[in-house]
């Protein structure tokens, strides 16, 4: 491959960029946004080459190392600075650079009244660099750079309006959960290096592949359970799920790039890189699609009470990322549907995420849907952008989502014993329930009666926002309505991955391909009906009317900061101050208290030096006398 | 005449040199009873000389002679500076050093 050396410039770009805004400061306040914007463009424009490199290739040639140096040589390990090319890296970058470019352009609009909008610009770049490093490395040990760099991205845009406390509150709480799945990966990479002496892709994926003999199944289990942890913090999959929500207080940028379309994805890109590590530890995999079928469920049920529209989004991608982990844990017959999910995910909600971005710039800044609605005549372009990503996530044939999402049904229904069964059902059901919840969000946007103030000061006035912000949204529409099908002819996009994750046999699912379609076609149509019944026919009250339990819990995330506050945050509290309470009053006291007797003694022992010149000539004679007796008697036994 | 009663004597001369120094206030007396337990100790190691027919206790006993006569001249002097300062000869007023 010709351009591979161009690999390193693919993290340089961005980080150059994040460098100059960083370094230079308020000196480029003025145009330090379109340095960003430049740094990002370029970046796309060198992944396309590359891209278009690899396109010229045969398939097996695609698979590419090019290493920059030796980063660690440190006796039995070893580990290179080195980059994956290949075919699923690339889908990444092309995702990352070109959802994130046309981000930055939009940010350049929607971010012009922010006094830091430069700061903004660099910490994107700063992402998009972290990034770029994660999807390029390969070896564990690199990707954990880019996984922390994203981490720290995360944390930097979304406590970005810090004079807030609220907004740097949810920053810490995303840093600290991360955290948790970050151990994960750590203690992945120690069992590895342990296991294998090694903690590049060739080494232990290769060896996975081949049953990792030497490796016993219990520690091919904790390693694939340990990268699932790390996949669930960073993908804010079911236990770790608790702070996507709360990441909604960055700016509706940072949400559409970092929490819906690329960082929350990572732990899926982890989970299908790791393939193999999961095959050879059959368990650990049940528990991936496990968590995925647990995720995409739970995500869509908090969705259908959320009256704030990015939170709504916020479990909607939560859900949507739990059956991209539900098809990683289904083995090779999902992973290219997974990624496929995952690229399709990334265009769709992005642009509904820039789309509830320009109803908020519209709407003054509020977020609360019940104060939206008929919004669809002031707001066209809004409206038919949003309405587009709405059909592709609803998996409407035939945009988007409908060749994504339905082949993740498809092969949830394949196997055998029970797991087809029951993640099949919950694929089918949750289709049913995002269809329900998006269209509630859509219609209680742009439907019905308006329920915003008109009169008055601090009446809103909705208006189209400028041509910067809406023609990212136009693009990323473009995408969502027409992306699924162009991967989708003659089953490109998988074919287009086998290189890296395998091909794989066809298998017929338990039901018949034309029954599940046409069931999830008739659940989709009636939750979508559902919520038109509800939220465009009938009045929206504007305060959330009481409910039942479920719908009750639902409001408040079914509960999971109290179950986390509980399971977690007190028990830790409660040891924390009992080991403080220990330290003081065991070990803190044992060695005052020798110190102290030290002293006590020293103090009685100084009463000696009394200064009397009579006493010390007493003491030394004394002393003599002593040490005479003791001389005498000595001598006598001896003698 | 038995060389012991010598070693009787210079205990006897040491054990009124201590008492002078432990008993008596009078930095000059106090001075006294050092020079009397010098002079003891000197005595003791000319007999031990005589007893053994060795002369290298006799040789000592002029090293502590010179030693303590630099000894005196370096002591009164410092007895007298401070006699001067608080106008008082007493060892027991001399207690600043202390704890």
């Amino acid at each position: 491959m010709q351009t591979l050396a161009l690999a390193p410039w693919l993290v340089a770009t961005p980080s150059l960029g994040a460098a100059i805004l960083l370094l230079a400061g308020r000196r480029t306040d003025r145009w330090g946004h379109w340095v960003g914007v430049l740094a990002s463009a370029a970046t796309f424009v060198v992944g396309l080459v590359m891209l278009l490199d690899m396109f010229g290739m045969a398939p097996e040639e695609r698979v590419a190392h090019h290493t920059v140096g030796t980063w660690v040589d440190a006796g039995a390990l070893h580990v290179d600075l080195g980059f994956q090319i290949d075919p699923l890296s690339m889908t990444f970058v092309m995702l990352v650079t070109f959802v994130g470019t046309l981000i930055h352009v939009y940010s350049v609009a929607y971010m012009s009244h922010d006094l830091d909008r430069r700061r903004f610009f660099a910490y994107l770049n700063l992402f998009v660099a972290a990034m770029l490093l994660l999807v390029l490395a390969d070896s564990y040990l690199v990707l954990f750079v880019g996984w922390e760099g994203v981490g720290l991205a995360s944390f930097l845009l979304i406590g970005f309006w810090d004079h807030e406390r609220v907004n740097a509150v949810a920053g810490k709480k995303a840093f600290v959960m991360n955290r948790v799945g970050d151990m994960g990966l750590l203690v992945a990479m120690m069992l590895m290096l342990a296991t294998f002496g090694a903690v590049d892709f060739e080494t232990v994926i290769g060896a996975s592949a081949q049953g990792a003999p030497g490796a016993s199944q219990a520690v091919m289990i904790a390693i694939g359970l340990m990268l699932l942890l790390a996949a669930c913090g960073k993908s804010a999959q079911f236990p770790l799920q608790a702070w996507l929500g709360d990441a909604m207080a960055g700016p509706t940028p940072v949400s559409a790039l970092i929490h819906a379309a690329t960082m929350v994805t990572a732990g899926v890109y982890l989970l299908v890189r790791s393939g193999p590590v999961l095959e050879a530890a059959p368990d650990a995999q049940l528990v991936v699609a496990i968590v995925g079928a647990v995720t995409l469920l739970f995500g869509a049920i908090v969705g259908c009470a959320k009256d704030d529209i990015k939170k709504t989004l916020a479990a909607s991608t939560m859900s949507q990322i739990g059956y991209m982990m539900l098809a990683a844990g289904l083995g090779p017959v999902g992973y290219a549907f997974a990624i496929f999910h995952l690229i399709t995910h990334g265009f769709f909600k992005a642009g509904l995420f820039l789309g509830a971005g320009s109803v908020m710039h519209a709407m003054g800044d509020t977020v609360d849907m019940r104060r939206f609605g008929g919004l669809a005549r002031l707001l066209p372009v809004t409206t038919i952008t949003m309405g587009l990503g709405w059909l592709a996530i609803l998996g409407v044939p035939p945009f988007s989502g409908f060749y994504s999402k339905d082949k993740i049904i498809e092969a949830a229904f394949m196997g055998e014993g029970w797991r087809p069964w029951v993640f099949g059902f919950a694929a089918l059901l949750g289709a049913g329930i995002t269809a329900y919840y998006m269209s509630r969000l859509f219609f209680m946007t742009f439907a019905g009666r308006r329920r915003w103030a008109s009169d008055g000061p601090d009446a809103p006035h909705p208006h189209e926002a400028p041509a910067l912000m809406v023609w990212p949204m136009i693009v990323l529409a473009v995408g969502s309505a027409g992306l699924g099908f162009a991967l989708n002819v003659g089953d490109g996009f998988v074919h287009w991955l086998e290189p890296v994750v395998g091909h794989t046999e066809h298998h017929e699912p338990v039901l018949p391909v034309w029954l599940l379609i046409a069931l999830t076609l008739v659940l989709v149509v009636l939750g979508a009906a559902l919520a038109f019944r509800q939220y465009a026919m009938s009045a929206v009250p504007t305060t959330p009317p009481h409910a039942h339990a479920l719908v009750r819990a639902a409001r408040v995330d079914l509960h999971q900061d109290d179950v986390n506050e509980a399971l977690v945050m007190r028990p830790g509290q409660y040891l924390t101050r009992a080991l403080v309470y220990s330290d003081r009053t065991a070990v803190d006291a044992g060695w005052l208290g020798l110190a102290g007797g030290i002293g006590r003694f020293g103090d009685r022992l100084r009463r000696l030096q009394s200064g009397y010149v009579r006493q010390y000539a007493a003491q030394t004679l004394g002393g003599l006398a002593v040490i005479a007796v003791v001389v005498w008697l000595l001598s006598g036994q001896v003698g | 005449m038995e060389l012991t009663n010598y070693l009787g004597l210079a205990a006897i001369l040491f054990a009124i040199g201590s008492a002078t120094v432990l008993l008596r206030r009078n930095s000059i007396v106090v001075f006294m009873g050092i020079e009397l337990m010098l002079n003891a100790t000197n005595l003791v190691l000319v007999t031990f000389a005589r007893m053994h027919g060795d002369i290298t206790g006799q040789l000592l006993a002029f090293f502590v002679m010179v030693v303590a006569a630099a000894e005196v001249v370096v002591g009164l002097a410092i007895i007298i500076t401070i006699f001067r300062a608080r106008r008082s000869a007493s060892v027991d007023d001399v207690n600043l050093l202390q704890s």
